[in-house]
């Protein structure tokens, strides 16, 4: 059972429709029963850093979760500023991430961008595999995914960057370290290549 | 690369979906959840939602059909009409659309725009400016209300203001062209790019892919909306809901 926690940020309703698409076992839950039986998790996030991890901390989840994903070794896979909030800190705001893999959210740097292309990065952008990963068989990487961020994931160890986007230059748009992992796109709004994200989350 | 954005935008109307003529002679053209579906299967870009009476008939968001549209789209989405605060856009947000546009309000009251921003994100922020180019002088002129309400203050001087307020996108919204098909007004476009440092969408006008290639080559990566070429075919404008995209989506 893979429950996408619902802690009061992000579209866990798409996501939980795409579970649903590929009749896979899912619930959408804050309850922490249900999330102390489920094998792996969601972690959806929208919005500000700041105010998301204000609804994470204030929703009381995050030992729960620290528990689970680092006790226990389950998956936990973040979403946008759901993966944001895996790092430490961020340019966005004033409060720490959860730390869970070493890294600074920093803004994307306009100067690097050529002309005509703006913040925010909005829009479909192929990606570049760093290191083989399951989580991305069968996807179409020149297709690539739904972007829509001002920030990005500079991790601090080089290897936890999984899959990269050029936009100025090239910046991180996976990152795992053990089970955590964290997409900055969409993939619950991507298509055909967000399905077998979800897909192979679930069956990794 | 970033590629340009192909953005079917519909207009919702007494509960259906209509396509205008300037603005005008709202027609009827569909369900907007069946509309919905078809866009996934055709696996589309994002897609822009306006909901023409709720300014108009000073109604919120009808948040339960926001809801359906949002849990059955597989596309970004994209809401506009009747929002007048950031707690509007929040719940908004929340029901699954990535972004949400202001005009009217934001016209009015400039600062609704910073509250949004702060709210959920410059990223979701979208200010729509609907203009008519103006008869004896050179340059546009912004309206509201379905065009029936005119502003004063200068398109270049409110786009720089939005986006210095913290817009993530600013489309605009050309009324002479609504429904025409006779393609986007480049000179306008050109304009507004040269201006501001976020993404821009264009809409009104395009009538072929040609219209949507022609933009892309004259402003490069961009987002490229409509309403009429997604929704008629032929030259009798039978009501058909299609996609296609240019083949150069970056200049």
């Amino acid at each position: 059972m893979i429950a996408i926690v619902d802690y009061g940020s992000g579209n866990v309703a798409a996501i939980s429709d795409i579970f649903k698409r590929l009749k896979l076992p899912h619930t959408v839950t804050r309850d922490h029963g249900e999330l102390r039986v489920a094998e792996r998790y969601i972690l959806p996030g929208v919005g500000a850093f700041d105010a998301t991890m204000r609804t994470l901390r204030g929703s009381g989840l995050v030992d729960l979760l620290n528990d689970e994903v680092h006790g226990k070794g389950k998956r936990i896979l973040g979403i946008c500023v759901g993966m944001q909030i895996l790092g430490d800190a961020s340019d966005e705001g004033d409060l720490p991430g959860l730390g869970w893999i070493p890294g600074h959210i920093c803004r994307i740097e306009a100067a690097a961008i050529p002309e005509r292309l703006k913040l925010p990065h909005m829009g479909w952008n192929a990606v570049r595999l760093e290191t083989p990963s399951s989580l991305f068989e069968g996807v179409d990487l020149n297709r690539g995914f739904y972007f829509l961020h001002s920030y990005h994931f500079n991790a601090v160890d080089p290897a936890s960057v999984i899959a990269t986007v050029q936009y100025g230059r090239e910046i991180a748009c996976a990152v795992a370290r053990g089970t955590v992992s964290g997409l900055q796109f969409h993939p619950e709004k991507s298509h055909g290549n967000g399905l077998a994200v979800f897909r192979n989350f679930a069956t990794l | 690369m970033l590629r340009s954005r192909i953005i079917p935008c519909l207009l919702l109307h007494q509960g259906g979906l209509v396509k205008t003529r300037q603005f005008k002679e709202p027609r009827y053209v569909g369900d907007p959840l069946n509309a919905v579906k078809i866009f996934n299967e055709k696996e589309v870009d994002e897609l822009m939602l306006v909901d023409l009476d709720a300014t108009n008939e000073g109604y919120e968001p009808r948040m339960p059909l926001l809801r359906n549209l949002a849990t059955e789209s597989r596309m970004p989405l994209c809401y506009g009409g009747g929002v007048s605060s950031a707690e509007q856009a929040s719940r908004i947000v929340a029901t699954g659309f990535e972004k949400v546009s202001v005009s009217a309000a934001a016209l009015d009251r400039p600062i609704l725009i910073k509250e949004m921003s702060e709210a959920i994100g410059a990223q979701s922020v979208v200010v729509t400016i609907d203009v008519k180019a103006n008869r004896l002088f050179a340059g546009y002129t912004i309206y509201t209300h379905n065009g029936h309400r005119k502003h004063k203050q200068p398109l270049i001087d409110f786009c720089q203001q939005a986006v210095s307020l913290g817009a993530g996108e600013i489309v605009i919204n050309s009324i002479d062209r609504d429904g025409t098909m006779v393609g986007y007004d480049l000179a306008l476009a050109s304009q507004v790019r040269g201006a501001i440092d976020t993404p821009m969408t264009m809409l009104g006008g395009a009538g072929s892919i040609e219209h949507m290639q022609a933009l892309i080559d004259a402003v490069g990566t961009v987002g490229a909306a409509a309403g009429s070429f997604f929704v008629f075919k032929g030259p009798y404008r039978a009501v058909l809901i299609n996609y296609a995209r240019p083949t150069r989506l970056t200049r």
